[in-house]
C-alpha cells in the first residue's frame, strides 16, 4: 500500500530520537530527525513529525461517490445471498458485479472531467493518474467477471472477450468519428489505421462499409474490396441465439479460413498491401498482427485477435499457454512486464487469490480487493482458502478496508455494514471502533447509540451514555445527564445526578427542571436516590396542591422506608414543621411517634466532628431546630391524642 | 410510477430545503438548499434540478443536479430554513446561527448576518460560555426562533444584532425541534417526549401549556404543524412513532401510528395537499403517507354538477364538504386509519435519510449516504 505523508508540526526540540506511533486508526505518527528534501535546511536542527496515512485513496473527494455507491451494492449482495440459487444465482451475481463496475466508470468519468477542466497542471496530473488506476481497476474486475463469476464456456468465452477488450481499448471511437467527419474519408490519413482496428477488435460489419467507401473512391481497387468484404461478411461467429454447436461451428470456420488461404495463395489482393495485411490478420497470422504493436496497444488486445482468427473457440483452460505466449511475443523480451500485466496473466491463469495478492500490492487503496474478494466468495470460489491468522482472507480484506473507512473523519459510518458481515472479528473490531468516534453533538450521538443498540452492544451503549452524561453534568444540564443516565441504566450515576439536584434544591429552596423529575414514570426505580428525588417532589406538588395528609404520609414514608438518605432526614423534618403547625392535626398520633423516633434516631447519632467554630455555630442552629421540632412534634402529640381520643369516645 | 433521482454528492447531508416559489406564481420547485454534517469541512449549497422531466432518453446526465454556489459553513449544519427567496438561515452545531444571502447575478452565498453563540453552557462556576449545538431553526419574515441542546430559545429578528427575546432553561433536557403554532406562539418537542407551546406575549420562563407522551418519555426528533388547521401537529419520535396531537384539548396525543424501525428525523405535511404526510428515518427509509385514498367518491359529486350553471354553488359546497374530512382525518381514531395509505419513496433501504422537504409536486432527500434524491411526480 501506499502511503502519504503529511507535515505537521515543526518541533524545536533537541534532536530527539526517531519513535513511532500508531495513532488512531491508520495513522502513522513518527518523529524523525532527518529532513526529506533540501528545501527545509534552513532549519537543519528541526526534526519533524510526520501523520502517515496508510489508506490515502479514502481521502479523495471523488472516490468518496464510490464508496459510498458500492457500499449500497454491498449491503444488498449480503442480504440477497439467502435468495440465491441455481441459475438465477449466476445472473444476479453477473448483475452486482456489472453494478460495481459502472460505480467504477461514473467515477472515472467524473476524475477525467475534472483532469481536463483543472487548470493547476499538478492537480491536473494527480486527477490523470487515479483515472488510469481506476481504468485498471475495471480492466481487471471485467475479466475476472468472465472468467470467474460469468465461468463462459469455449465459444461465448471469446465474445466476452472480444467485449472486454473493445470496451478497454476505445479509442477507435474517436478516431472513427474523426475519418468519417471528415470530407473525403478515405482518403483520410487515419483511414487504413482505422479499418486495420476495426478488423484488429472484430468489428466486420463497420470495416466491410468502411471498405465499400474505399471502393466507391477508388473504382480499381473495388473488385478486391468486395472480396474481402464478402470474406468479411460470411466468417461464422456464435451467436447467443443460434443453436449450431461448436463442431458444427468448427467446421464452417475451417472452410471459411480455407478460403482466406486460398485468396492470398492466389495473390488476389496483391495490387493492395493494405488489403493483404487485412486478409493475413483475419488468418490470424502472427508476425502480420505483431506489424500493428501501435495499433493493438497492449498484449491482451494482441491475444484476443489471436484467439478470434485463430482458435475462436479456445477452451478455459486452454486461456493461459495463449496468454504467456502472446505476453512473450508482444514484449518481445524488449521490456518486463509491470504490475497490471502480472494480474492479468494470473487471471488468465484462474490463480484467484495471486490476482487479489498483486493488487493488494499494486493498488493504492483496499476498497477494491475487498470488493471483488466478497462478490468471489460469494460465488464460493474462495472457501478453501484459510490464512494463518484471523479469519479468511475475505473477512481479512474487509476489516482492512472498514477500519479505513473508520479513520475517516465521516466514512465511519459505511464502515458498521461492513464489519456486521465479517462473521469471525467483525464485531469486536467494530466494538472498539465505535467508542473512538468523537461525539461533538447529541444527534451523532443518538446515530452512534442506535448502531450499538442495534447490536446489543450494551457495553458501548452504556458507556457512550455515561459520556453524554458526564458531558451534561460539566454544562451544568442536570436534566440531561440525568436522561442520559436513565437510558444507560446507570443507577450510580443517576444517584450522583440526583444528589446534585438535592444539593441545588438545599440551596436555593426550588427545584429546577420540574418539567423532567415531575414526568420519570418508572424511570423512577432506576436508583433509590432517584427514587427518593421524585418522591420528594410529589411530597412538594401534594403540598402546593394543599393535599396535605397525602403529603404527610408521604414525607414520614420517605423516612421510614430508609429511602431518603440520613443526611438529607433534617430537611424532612424541617419540610414537616408547617404541616405540625396546621390549624388541623395532620400527622396521627402514631405517625408523631414515628417523626419524634427519627428526630431522636438523628440526634443520637450526630457524629462528633473536628472542625471548631464553624461547627460550633452549625451546630447551634441544629439544636435550635431540634428544639423547635422537638416542641412541635409534643404539641402536635397532644392534639392528635385528643381529636383521636374524643373522635373514638364520640 | 413516480421516479426518484439519486446524486451522490461526497458530503453527508444533514439538511435538504426547496427554495420557496414567489406566492402567486406557476413555477414549480427547481432550487434546492442542502448542508452538510460531520466532514472536516461543512457547507451550505444550493442546487438546481435539472430538466430531466423534459430529457429525451439519450441525454447522458440525466437527472442530474446542478451544483449553483456553495459556501464554508463552520461545524455541522444542524438545520437549514429558507428565511424568504434570498436569505437561507442555518444553525450550526457550534451554537451559531448564521444568515446566508444569494446573490442570483454571480451564483454567490455570503453571510449576511450572524448571531456567535447564540446557544452556549454556562459551566459550572466558571463564566466562560461552552458553546452548545443549535438544534433547531423556525422563520416567520421578519423573525427566526432558534432552539438547542442547551435547552434555550431564542428570538431573533433579522434586522437586529441581538436577540430579541430569550428564554433560557425553557427546557431541562435538549430541545430537538421548533415550529410556528399561530404567530405569537411556538411549539417545541424535547428528549423527553414532552411538546410544549410557548406564547412570546407572556412574560417569564414558563410554557403555556405542556403536553407528553405517557409513560416511557421517547425522545421526540421533529415537529410540523398542519399547514390549515393549526390546533393539529404531527411529531416523531425516537421509536419511529409518529404521534399526532389536538393542542386545543388533552395532554397527550391524539394518534400514534406505527412507522419507522429507528428515529423519525423529520415529519412534514404537504404544504398545499395536507391529506398527505411525509416523513423520514435513520432506518434509512422515506414515507409518504396518503390519507386521500377515499377522495375519489367525494370529487364524483364534485362532477355531476357538469357545465351548469349550479357548478360553483355546488362546487363550493362539496368542497368545503371534502374540507371537512381532512379537518378530520389526522384526528380521527382507528377506524380511520384503514385509509391511510403508505408508499415507501425510496428504492432500497441503507443508511440515515436525515432531511426531507416537499413543495407542489417536488420532493428532495437527503442521506447519510451522501446521496440527493429528487423526485418531480410525486402526485401522478
Amino acid at each position: 500500500m501506499l502511503g502519504q505523508e503529511q507535515q505537521l508540526i515543526c518541533v524545536n526540540s533537541k534532536k530527539k530520537q526517531m519513535c513511532f506511533e500508531w495513532g488512531p486508526g491508520e495513522m502513522l505518527v513518527c518523529e524523525t530527525s532527518f529532513n526529506k528534501t533540501d528545501k527545509s535546511e534552513k532549519v537543519p536542527s528541526c526534526p519533524f513529525i510526520y501523520l502517515i496515512r496508510k489508506d490515502v485513496d479514502v481521502y479523495s473527494h471523488i472516490l468518496r461517490k464510490l464508496f459510498n455507491e458500492s457500499h449500497g451494492i454491498f449491503v444488498g449482495l449480503q442480504r440477497i445471498e439467502e435468495e440465491l440459487t441455481g441459475k438465477s444465482r449466476k445472473t444476479q451475481l453477473v448483475r452486482v458485479s456489472k453494478n460495481y463496475r459502472s460505480v467504477i466508470r461514473a467515477c472515472m468519468e467524473e476524475m477525467h472531467q475534472l483532469a481536463i477542466a483543472s487548470k493547476d497542471p499538478a492537480c491536473g496530473h494527480q486527477f490523470s493518474s487515479q483515472v488510469s488506476i481506476l481504468s485498471a481497476m475495471e480492466l481487471i474486475w471485467n475479466l475476472c467477471e468472465i472468467l470467474f463469476i460469468e465461468v463462459a464456456p469455449a465459444g461465448p468465452l471469446l465474445l466476452h472477450l472480444l467485449d472486454w477488450v473493445r470496451l478497454h481499448v476505445c479509442e477507435v471511437d474517436s478516431l472513427s468519428a474523426d475519418v468519417l467527419g471528415s470530407e473525403n474519408p478515405s482518403k483520410h490519413e487515419s483511414f487504413w489505421n482505422l479499418v486495420t482496428v476495426l478488423v484488429l477488435q472484430g468489428r466486420l460489419d463497420e470495416a466491410r462499409q468502411m471498405l465499400s467507401k474505399e471502393a466507391d473512391a477508388n473504382p480499381p481497387s473495388a473488385g478486391m474490396c468486395h472480396i474481402l468484404g464478402d470474406l468479411m461478411r460470411t466468417m461464422p461467429i456464435l451467436s447467443p441465439g443460434n443453436t449450431q454447436t461448436l463442431t458444427e461451428l468448427e467446421l464452417k470456420w475451417q472452410h471459411w479460413r480455407e478460403e482466406c488461404e486460398r485468396h492470398l495463395q492466389d495473390n488476389t489482393f496483391a495490387a493492395s498491401p493494405h488489403l493483404e495485411s487485412l486478409c493475413k490478420i483475419m488468418l490470424g497470422d502472427e508476425a502480420t498482427l505483431l506489424e500493428q504493436k501501435e495499433l493493438l496497444s497492449n498484449w491482451y488486445h494482441f491475444l484476443v485477435t489471436r484467439l478470434l482468427y485463430s482458435n475462436p473457440t479456445v477452451k478455459p483452460i486452454d486461456l493461459h499457454f495463449y496468454a504467456q505466449s502472446s505476453l512473450d511475443m508482444f514484449l518481445g523480451g524488449e521490456s518486463s512486464p509491470e504490475p497490471l500485466d502480472n494480474i492479468l496473466m494470473a487471471a488468465f491463469e484462474f490463480d484467484i487469490h495471486q490476482v487479489i495478492k498483486e493488487c493488494s500490492i499494486a493498488l493504492s487503496n483496499w476498497w477494491f480487493v475487498a470488493h471483488l474478494t466478497d462478490l468471489l466468495d460469494h460465488c464460493r470460489l474462495l472457501q478453501s482458502h484459510n490464512l494463518y491468522f484471523g479469519s479468511n482472507m475475505r473477512e481479512f480484506l474487509l476489516l482492512e478496508y472498514a477500519s479505513g473507512l473508520f479513520a475517516h473523519h465521516s466514512l465511519w459510518q459505511l464502515g458498521v455494514d461492513y464489519f456486521d458481515y465479517c462473521p469471525e472479528l467483525g464485531r469486536v473490531s467494530l466494538e472498539l471502533h465505535i467508542e473512538r468516534i468523537p461525539l461533538n453533538t447529541e444527534q451523532k450521538a443518538l446515530k452512534v447509540l442506535r448502531i450499538c443498540e442495534q447490536r446489543q452492544m450494551t457495553e458501548q451503549v452504556r458507556s457512550i451514555c455515561k459520556i453524554l452524561a458526564m458531558k451534561a453534568v460539566r454544562n451544568n444540564r442536570l436534566g440531561s445527564a440525568l436522561s442520559w443516565s436513565i437510558r444507560a441504566k446507570d443507577a450510580a450515576f443517576a444517584t450522583l445526578v440526583s444528589d446534585r439536584f438535592l444539593r441545588d434544591y438545599c440551596e436555593r429552596g426550588c427545584f429546577s427542571d420540574l418539567d423532567l423529575i415531575d414526568n420519570l414514570g418508572p424511570a423512577m426505580m432506576l436508583s433509590d436516590r432517584l427514587t427518593f428525588l421524585g418522591k420528594y417532589r410529589e411530597f412538594h406538588r401534594l403540598y402546593g396542591e394543599k393535599r396535605f395528609a397525602d403529603a404527610a404520609s408521604l414525607l414520614l414514608s420517605l423516612m421510614t422506608s430508609q429511602i431518603a438518605p440520613r443526611s438529607f432526614w433534617m430537611t424532612l423534618l424541617t419540610d414537616a414543621l408547617p404541616l405540625l403547625e396546621q390549624k388541623q392535626v395532620i400527622f396521627s398520633a402514631e405517625q408523631t411517634y414515628e417523626l419524634m423516633r427519627c428526630l431522636e434516631d438523628l440526634a443520637s447519632k450526630k457524629p462528633e466532628s473536628g472542625q471548631p467554630d464553624a461547627q460550633r455555630l452549625q451546630d447551634d442552629i441544629e439544636t435550635t431546630k431540634v428544639e423547635m421540632l422537638r416542641l412541635a412534634l409534643a404539641r402536635n402529640l397532644a392534639r392528635a391524642i385528643i381529636r383521636e381520643g374524643s373522635l373514638e369516645g364520640s | 410510477m413516480e421516479e426518484i433521482y439519486a446524486k451522490f454528492v461526497s458530503q453527508k447531508i444533514s439538511k435538504t430545503r426547496w427554495r420557496p416559489v414567489p406566492p402567486g406564481s406557476l413555477q414549480t420547485a427547481e432550487t434546492f438548499a442542502i448542508g452538510s454534517w460531520d466532514n472536516e469541512e461543512n457547507s451550505v449549497s444550493l442546487w438546481s434540478i435539472g430538466d430531466f422531466g423534459n430529457m429525451d432518453s439519450d441525454g447522458g446526465f440525466e437527472g442530474d443536479h446542478q451544483l449553483l454556489c456553495d459556501i464554508k459553513h463552520h461545524g455541522d449544519v444542524m438545520d437549514l430554513q429558507f428565511f424568504d427567496q434570498e436569505r437561507i438561515v442555518a444553525a450550526s452545531s457550534t451554537g451559531c446561527v448564521t444568515v446566508f444571502l444569494h446573490h442570483p447575478n454571480n451564483q454567490t452565498l455570503s453571510v449576511s448576518q450572524q448571531w456567535k453563540a447564540a446557544h452556549h453552557h454556562t459551566g459550572p462556576g466558571s463564566p466562560t460560555y461552552s458553546s452548545a449545538p443549535c438544534t433547531g431553526i423556525v422563520c416567520d419574515n421578519p423573525e427566526i426562533v432558534t432552539v438547542g441542546e442547551d435547552g434555550r430559545i431564542n428570538l431573533f429578528r433579522i434586522d437586529h444584532k441581538e436577540a430579541v427575546r430569550t428564554i433560557d432553561n425553557a427546557d431541562s433536557s435538549t430541545l430537538h425541534a421548533v415550529t410556528f403554532l399561530r404567530t405569537p406562539e411556538i411549539v417545541t418537542v424535547n428528549s423527553i417526549g414532552q411538546l410544549k407551546i410557548w406564547d412570546f406575549r407572556q412574560q417569564g420562563n414558563e410554557p403555556c401549556q405542556i403536553l407528553s407522551l405517557t409513560g416511557d418519555r421517547v425522545p421526540l426528533h421533529c415537529v410540523d404543524r398542519h399547514p390549515n388547521q393549526q390546533h393539529v401537529v404531527a411529531t416523531g419520535g425516537q421509536d419511529g412513532m409518529l404521534s399526532i396531537w389536538d393542542v386545543r384539548q388533552g395532554t397527550m396525543p391524539v394518534s400514534l401510528l406505527k412507522a419507522h424501525e429507528a428515529e423519525m428525523w423529520e415529519v412534514h405535511f404537504h404544504p398545499s395537499k395536507p391529506d398527505h404526510l411525509f416523513t423520514c428515518s435513520e432506518d434509512g427509509s422515506l414515507w409518504h403517507w396518503d390519507a386521500s385514498t377515499d377522495m375519489p367518491e367525494k370529487s364524483s359529486l364534485f362532477h355531476q354538477g357538469g357545465r351548469s350553471s349550479t357548478f360553483l354553488s355546488h362546487s363550493i359546497s362539496s368542497q368545503a364538504n371534502v374540507h371537512q374530512s381532512l379537518i378530520t382525518f389526522w384526528l380521527s381514531t382507528d377506524t380511520a386509519k384503514d385509509r391511510l395509505e403508505i408508499t415507501s419513496l425510496l428504492p432500497k433501504r441503507t443508511l440515515s435519510v436525515n432531511s426531507l422537504d416537499v413543495l407542489g409536486p417536488c420532493l428532495v432527500c437527503g442521506t447519510d449516504a451522501e446521496a440527493i434524491y429528487v423526485t418531480r411526480q410525486l402526485f401522478s
